[in-house]
């Protein structure tokens, strides 16, 4: 656990970068400090390993006091993750891994060697161990500067944007293994970003600061779309929340069955499967390729993968209303297609559908209690 | 030119190791006070014009005066070659340590951030991650400095201090052209190998920076 008590950060100018935080970051959970430039929050997370002392107030880790313990040593126990990776440039990548390790006196060999089992964990291949950060792409260098946080197991992470100076699909990419990795481990990690979006797919909870370094909210994600405190908050999250807080709404859908046809299906079977013209070719394992127009298919001729249209997106049954939707809305044949856990076909929804599902569970939430 | 190669060569071979380590000892020493120096002038930013416009001072003050001067500041005699080391230490100081206090600020803000964060100590930042990273723009002002000792020290010889400089001043009072040229071509041949041999060394100790060229 973080937890931040009246700290309050001036500068000799007269500039105050953050002024009487008081906040809790559980163990175990992604707390997001979100806002725009000028909010104090990349100062709030540098003052947790005393890169930036706090002018008043304390920050504490469990029950120490960090003020009070060696810097050194509170930073060898806390990760950190910055922008640009900050990798070093005339170490290789396997001992930019083993930094604090190597810091802490541990065995060089072994040090190493768990460093690449490290790497393998975040994506890297192994090859990598001897390169130069200058080798590799933004996005292997970003994946080395959270294996290096992660060498000497620390219990908390600081992230400082670390996605933001990448591009959006590896972006994506890397925010979806984050959160794979957060789930084996379950650091207690501040992750800072500028990024509303960011900040609601990754964190447990989300602190948005305001300008002035003062807390404008702090709430779980679902919360902050559904219920901003104040018009600062609401601005902030911006457009199409009502839309976006779907992602966080799971809801029990009643998917109807859907023939399917196979690549090599000749047009007679095609248009047997077909419902409003448009049938769903799926693969061996059931998982569905594309939607084939019946119309477009002409006597005695067979299914090609050219003739798939793949517009349409996939959501997981177990997913959220939001995934259902837009498998719906972006499907050609009007059918939102549903999947398992295997990617397998499991049925198809109408928008119609979903949004019956929406609104008879808002409606129940509204009516039940005052939330 | 041959011919005198023939018949002096103890002398010829003993100025040229004298012109060798006279050349190379005062960049050492220069190089060590120049790492504290410039390291303040990286690390407190306002130190830095003060530092670097005193040290470029000292390299406009003319050769041959710093050399005659040295014996009443130091209180040496005034052939000693004591005089020549510590003048061209001036010299090599007054170029190395802008050059560090450069090759120190080379270091990008997030590597040091990085460095920092991951607990680091001052000492050990400055060691292991500030240093090394500065090596490619330190070898730089080192072969500068080592060149251009080796064509100062030759300046030694109008105040009688032997070395290859002897050549200059022999071949010019004996007005046989052929020794001033063999000096000439020492010389150079000294500062070519000089120079290879801090190539050669910075290349061993920067294998990170052909690995970027690589790629």
């Amino acid at each position: 656990m973080i937890k931040f008590e009246s700290v309050v950060k001036k500068y000799p100018d007269g500039t105050v970068a953050v002024n009487g935080l008081d906040l809790v970051a559980p163990s175990g959970k992604i707390t997001v400090f979100v806002g725009p430039s000028g909010c104090g929050k990349t100062t709030s997370l540098r003052m947790i390993n005393r890169m930036i002392e706090p002018t008043s107030g304390t920050i504490w880790l469990d029950d120490q006091d960090t003020g009070k313990v060696d810097a050194s040593t509170l930073r060898r126990g806390i990760g950190y993750v910055i922008q640009h990776a900050g990798l070093f440039p005339h170490r290789t990548i396997v001992d930019n891994v083993a930094t604090v390790p190597l810091l802490l006196g541990r065995d060089k060999k072994k040090a190493r060697s768990q460093a690449i089992e490290l790497m393998e964990r975040v994506g890297l291949p192994a090859s990598f161990a001897k390169r130069y950060p200058a080798q590799l792409s933004g996005g292997q260098q970003q994946r080395v500067g959270v294996a290096r946080a992660l060498a000497a197991d620390p219990p908390v992470m600081l992230m400082d944007e670390p996605f933001s100076a990448v591009d959006p699909v590896v972006r994506a990419e890397l925010q979806d293994e984050f959160l794979r990795l957060q789930s084996e481990l379950g650091k207690t990690i501040i992750f800072v970003t500028h990024d509303i979006d960011e900040a609601v797919k990754l964190g447990d909870q989300v602190a948005v600061l305001k300008v002035g370094g003062t807390l404008a909210q702090l709430a779980s994600p679902a919360t902050l779309l559904t219920d901003p405190v104040d018009d600062f908050v609401a601005g902030f999250v911006g457009r199409d929340r009502g839309y976006r807080a779907l992602g966080f709404e799971s809801g029990q859908l009643d998917p109807d069955t859907e023939q399917t046809v196979k690549l090599g299906d000749d047009a007679a079977a095609v248009g047997r499967a077909a419902r409003d013209g448009w049938s769903l070719a799926v693969d061996d394992a059931r998982r569905p390729l594309g939607w084939v127009r019946a119309a477009a298919l002409a006597e005695g001729k067979q299914v090609t993968p050219e003739l798939l249209h793949r517009g349409g997106t996939l959501a997981p049954v177990s997913g959220s209303l939001r995934g259902a939707l837009d498998a719906a809305l972006s499907s050609p044949a009007g059918r939102g297609v549903l999947i398992d856990d295997n990617g397998a076909l499991v049925g198809t929804v109408t928008a119609s559908e979903v949004v019956q599902r929406i609104e008879s569970q808002l409606a129940g939430r509204r009516n039940g209690s005052d939330g | 030119m041959i011919n005198y190669l023939k018949n002096n060569p103890d002398n010829v071979s003993s100025w040229f190791f004298t012109h060798l380590w006279m050349s190379v000892l005062p960049v050492v020493i220069g190089l060590i006070i120049a790492l504290p120096i410039g390291w303040v002038a990286s690390r407190y930013r306002w130190t830095y014009p003060p530092i670097t416009n005193l040290a470029g001072l000292l390299y406009t003050i003319p050769s041959l005066a710093l050399f005659i001067l040295m014996p009443s500041i130091l209180g040496t005699k005034i052939l000693s070659p004591v005089n020549m080391v510590v003048a061209l230490t001036v010299y090599s100081l007054a170029l190395l340590v802008r050059v560090v206090a450069d090759g120190l600020n080379s270091v990008a803000p997030d590597i040091r951030a990085a460095a920092t964060a991951m607990g680091f100590s001052g000492i050990g930042r400055f060691l292991r991650v500030d240093l090394p990273i500065a090596v490619p723009v330190i070898t730089a002002g080192l072969r500068v400095a080592t060149v251009s000792n080796v064509s100062l020290v030759s300046v030694g010889a109008l105040i009688g201090v032997p070395q290859l400089g002897s050549l200059f001043t022999e071949g010019f009072s004996r007005y046989i052209p052929g020794i001033t040229l063999l000096g000439i071509l020492l010389c150079l041949a000294l500062a070519l190998v000089l120079d290879a041999l801090i190539v050669l060394g910075s290349r061993v100790l920067t294998p990170w920076q052909r690995a970027v060229a690589k790629r």
